[in-house]
C-alpha cells in the first residue's frame, strides 16, 4: 500500500527543504574556521587538524580534544572528553536510521554525517523521502564547508604565530559557552551546569589535567538521576541542532 | 607520534559512537534515567570544560588572567544573541587587547 508519505516529492517541496538544508549546511560549515585557528594554535599540526575534521566531524568533541591537549591533559582524558560528548551522535542515529533507508558503503557514510544539524533538518520534515533529502544535503553541506573552512582558519592560525597575542587561548572557552548556551533553557541543564562547574573548580587543583571535565560528567548523572523538576518541559533540553556546530 | 595517535583514536571512537546509534536496538535506552543522563551530559562536560580552560593553570594552579575577561564577553555577545563566530573572536579580541593593554 502507498500512503501519501511515500509518494515522490514535488518538485516545489524538493526545492523548499534542499534551500533550508544548504543555508544550515553553509552558515554551519563557516564556523570550521574557528576550529581550524584554535586546533593549530592548540600545537596540532594542519594535517592532524584536516584530520579531525574529516574523520571525527563533530565539532564539539573536535573543540573538546585540542582544549584538553591545550591544557595539558593527556590523551587519554582528551580522547575521553571527546566521545562522551560524542555520545549524542548515538543517539541522533536511532532516530535518522528510521527514515535514512540506504543499506551498504551509503548506509556507513550516513552514520558519519549523523551530527546536530543533519538530525534536526531531518527529523523537522513531515514525510520520509524530505527527511532523506533533508537530512543528505545538510550533511554533505557541512562536512564540505566545515573542512574547506578548517582548512583555511588553520592556515590563517599557523601564519599568526604565538596564540595567546590574539587571545586564541581563551577562543575554545568561548566556543564552549556558545555551545552550552542553548542547553540552559531547562532547569535541568542550567542545575547540571552549575553542578558541573563546581564540581570542575573543586577537582582541578587536585587531579590532573584533563580530569575535572571527566568527573564534571558525574552531574549529569546525579541531576539525571533525581529526575526532572515539577515544572519542567523535558523536551525542551537536548534537541538535536540546539548546539551552533556539527 | 603520540598526538597522532590521539587524533585517529578519537576518530575512530567517534564514528562507532555514530555507527552504534544506527546498529544497537532503540530499546537500550529507553529507560526514562538513562535517557536524562544522556541528554544532560553535554551540559555537564562543556561547563566542565569551560571552567578548565578559563581558570586552569600549570601544574593544576587556578588562575584568574584575561581569559576570564574573554569568558565574561562571550556570556554578554549570547546574551545579545551574537552568531557563534562573533562570540568566539570577540572573546579572543577581549582577551587579546587586555594583554596589549599590560595585563595577563
Amino acid at each position: 500500500m502507498t500512503t501519501a508519505a511515500d509518494l515522490p516529492l514535488t518538485d516545489e517541496r524538493r526545492r523548499a527543504v534542499r534551500s533550508q538544508a544548504l543555508s544550515v549546511g553553509i552558515a554551519t560549515g563557516m564556523y570550521g574556521v574557528s576550529f581550524g585557528a584554535l586546533s593549530v594554535a592548540s600545537g596540532l599540526s594542519i594535517p592532524q587538524t584536516q584530520a579531525l575534521s574529516a574523520l571525527l566531524f563533530s565539532g564539539g568533541s573536535q573543540f573538546a580534544v585540542v582544549g584538553v591537549i591545550a591544557a595539558g591533559g593527556s590523551a587519554a582524558s582528551a580522547i575521553a572528553t571527546s566521545t562522551l560528548l560524542g555520545i549524542r551522535n548515538g543517539l541522533y542515529g536511532l532516530q535518522v536510521a528510521r527514515f535514512v533507508t540506504a543499506r551498504g558503503p551509503r548506509r556507513l557514510v550516513a552514520a558519519h554525517l549523523t551530527i546536530d544539524e543533519s538530525t534536526a533538518v531531518g527529523i523537522a520534515q513531515d514525510e520520509p523521502p524530505a527527511q532523506r533529502l533533508g537530512f543528505w544535503i545538510t550533511g554533505i553541506a557541512v562536512f564540505i564547508g566545515w573542512n574547506l573552512m578548517t582548512l583555511v582558519g588553520a592556515i590563517v592560525g599557523n601564519a599568526l604565530g604565538k596564540p595567546q597575542t590574539w587571545g586564541l587561548d581563551a577562543a575554545a572557552a568561548a566556543a564552549f559557552c556558545a555551545l552550552l548556551w542553548p542547553r540552559l533553557r531547562s532547569g535541568d541543564g542550567r542545575a547540571t551546569a552549575v553542578l558541573a562547574a563546581f564540581i570542575a573548580i573543586i577537582t582541578l587543583p587536585l587531579v590532573p589535567a584533563g580530569i575535572p571535565v571527566i568527573l564534571a560528567a558525574l552531574a549529569a548523572v546525579v541531576v539525571g538521576w533525581v529526575g526532572p523538576g515539577k515544572h519542567e518541559d523535558p523536551s525542551t533540553d537536548g534537541l538535536p541542532g540546539s548546539d551552533p556546530l556539527p | 607520534m603520540t598526538m597522532w595517535v590521539t587524533v585517529l583514536a578519537a576518530c575512530v571512537l567517534a564514528y562507532l559512537t555514530k555507527l552504534a546509534g544506527f546498529i544497537v536496538p532503540a530499546s537500550w535506552l529507553e529507560g526514562p534515567r538513562i535517557s536524562r543522563i544522556t541528554r544532560l551530559l553535554p551540559a555537564a562536560l562543556l561547563a566542565g570544560l569551560i571552567v578548565t580552560q578559563t581558570l586552569g593553570g600549570t601544574e593544576g594552579r587556578l588562575v584568574f588572567d584575561a581569559r576570564l575577561a574573554a569568558v565574561a564577553a562571550a556570556t554578554v555577545l549570547l546574551l545579545l544573541r551574537a552568531n557563534f563566530l562573533i562570540v568566539v573572536f570577540g572573546a579572543a579580541a577581549v582577551a587579546a587587547l587586555l594583554r596589549y593593554a599590560g595585563w595577563s
